[in-house]
């Protein structure tokens, strides 16, 4: 079980955080062009809309690239794969990836979102379409 | 750009020992940085009305004037982020010089990187606020807590579109503790490294980093004094001239957090500093006779190698592998032995190595050098006589 530093949401991103409390993996999109954005920003760069409401992810993508995060004696004592996931939505989202060997991670691998508990912290997470 | 900046240069240049434990503040070795610098110019510190470093750099501009016994500035300024605004303190410098905001402007950077605070270590809860990108949020919760960890995300995507191993990594480190071992300013002087020694480090981030791709954590302070070329000509050094200075930072770009833009098999932002400093000073890529390069880890070497168009896209590997970057090459990387060999002093190091190049005082000469690349990745110069 890796030792998870929670997020400190902030004005501009609280609402990304309720949302993976309630399950839900959602982007912010520009209310007056329609643009989606990440990570959010108080301000929509087409448009310079402030005015924004949210996209729920496809949940579903590819690994774009991946790491293996460990140190000996910090959070991720025990290794963990973190992701770069380009999503279907057109956005890349770094997560973790859960449930596949080491050996068998590689790029363009097919992967789904999963929200779960993570060292008491409810976190975006993906696991493999295909169990490896 | 080319016009202001082509007008200044570096004319005095200073520096600490470069260590592992300094025994002393950091602002007294910004204070020795500076005094250093100011006497290699040949100017007063009365002459010195300016004063740039790096929004990071603890050591405030006041605090280290009254050490240098400078009795007033004119201009400050400071650049933001880290490593990657190395350059860009002297395009700062060039730029209060050469629209008389200032006469002559001391450009500074000292810390203890490797007794104090050290950039390498995990970002833990208990000090995150100190950490000022807005954009934790997205990385801390899933373990991105190192430069390591957090470069390798990118990097990853380059071995996998070129078929680039760790061993193909190492070849840069041994070349940089090979120029290193002939300078005898570096700490690694005298002790070159083999590719199998690499191989034995340990893995930071595997199968990506071992410890020998990573930079030196180092104590230690580095200074420049930059003033106008007409005031340069009067001085005792060999005037060298700021060509041209540039940075580059794109749109949905983040330091070291930068996953969102482009190609990550690439460097967007390096591509755009060759664009800019190739087109501002009318060189190509083969009038460049040393380029200086920002090595925080070993893979930016190769894709800098490949935005400046010193090889083609994924070429990099065999481009090293032939001499080509090593001191009598055709293209030297830094004869200083850089960020691995000589000391990380926030990469402010390798543009004295620069100015040293173009002056023809460097320890690792490269005969003749007239057009020097000084890229920070974020930030570049061409440095010339």
């Amino acid at each position: 079980m890796p030792s998870v530093i929670p997020p400190s949401p902030t004005l501009d991103d609280q609402f990304f955080w309720d949302a993976i409390a309630d399950g839900r993996l959602v982007f912010q999109r520009c209310a007056a062009c329609g643009t989606v954005r990440h990570p959010p920003a108080p301000m929509c760069g087409e448009c310079h809309s402030v005015e924004w409401d949210t996209q729920e992810s496809s949940g579903h993508g590819f690994v774009y690239t991946w790491i293996v995060s460990h140190h000996p004696t910090m959070p991720d004592a025990e290794p963990r794969v973190v992701v770069l996931v380009e999503l279907d939505d057109g956005i890349r989202f770094v997560a973790n990836l859960l449930g596949a060997e080491l050996d068998a991670v590689h790029n363009g691998m097919e992967v789904a979102l999963s929200i779960e508990l993570v060292d008491g912290v409810v976190l975006p997470q993906f696991r493999p379409v295909t169990s490896p | 750009m080319s016009s202001l900046a082509g007008d200044t240069a570096i004319v005095g240049i200073g520096q600490t020992e470069f260590s592992k434990h300094s025994g002393r503040s950091e602002l007294q070795l910004a204070g020795e940085a500076v005094a250093a610098a100011v006497a290699d110019a040949g100017l007063t510190p009365a002459d010195i009305d300016g004063a740039v470093t790096f929004a990071m750099d603890v050591n405030d501009e006041l605090a280290v004037i009254r050490c240098a016994g400078i009795p007033e500035l004119r201009f400050t300024a400071r650049t933001r982020g880290g490593g990657g605004g190395a350059c860009a303190t002297v395009q700062l410098a060039a730029a209060a010089v050469g629209s008389g905001a200032a006469d002559a402007v001391v450009v500074y950077r000292a810390f203890n990187e490797r007794s104090g605070r050290r950039f390498g270590q995990p970002i833990a809860e208990n000090n995150r606020a100190r950490v000022t990108p807005p954009g934790w949020n997205w990385y801390l919760p899933f373990g991105l807590d190192t430069p390591a960890k957090v470069y390798s995300l990118w990097y990853q995507r380059y071995m996998h579109t070129y078929g680039v191993t760790n061993v193909d990594f190492g070849l840069y480190p041994v070349v940089a503790r090979k120029h290193a071992s002939t300078n005898p300013a570096a700490f690694y002087y005298q002790q070159p490294l083999t590719l199998e020694e690499h191989q034995q480090s340990r893995w930071i981030v595997e199968p990506i980093l071992r410890k020998l791709d990573c930079c030196q954590e180092s104590d230690g302070g580095v200074a420049m004094v930059v003033t106008s070329m007409t005031r340069a000509r009067d001085l005792p050094h060999r005037p060298v001239r700021i060509a041209a200075a540039t940075q580059a930072h794109l749109r949905d770009g983040e330091e070291m957090f930068d996953y969102y833009v482009g190609d990550r098999a690439t460097f967007p932002e390096a591509a755009s500093l060759g664009r800019q400093l190739y087109e501002a000073t009318g060189l190509t890529p083969d009038d460049i006779d040393v380029a200086m390069i920002y090595e925080n880890f070993t893979p930016t070497v190769f894709l800098q190698l490949e935005a400046f168009g010193f090889c083609g896209p994924g070429e990099a590997t065999e481009f090293i592998a032939g001499g080509n970057i090593e001191v009598g090459g055709k293209i030297p990387v830094n004869p200083n032995g850089g960020l691995l060999g000589e000391a990380y002093i926030h990469g402010m190091n390798n543009i004295l190595e620069g100015v040293r190049q173009v002056r023809g005082t460097a320890a690792n000469q490269v005969t003749g050098a007239e057009h020097v690349l000084v890229s920070a990745g974020r930030s570049g110069l061409v440095l010339a006589p």
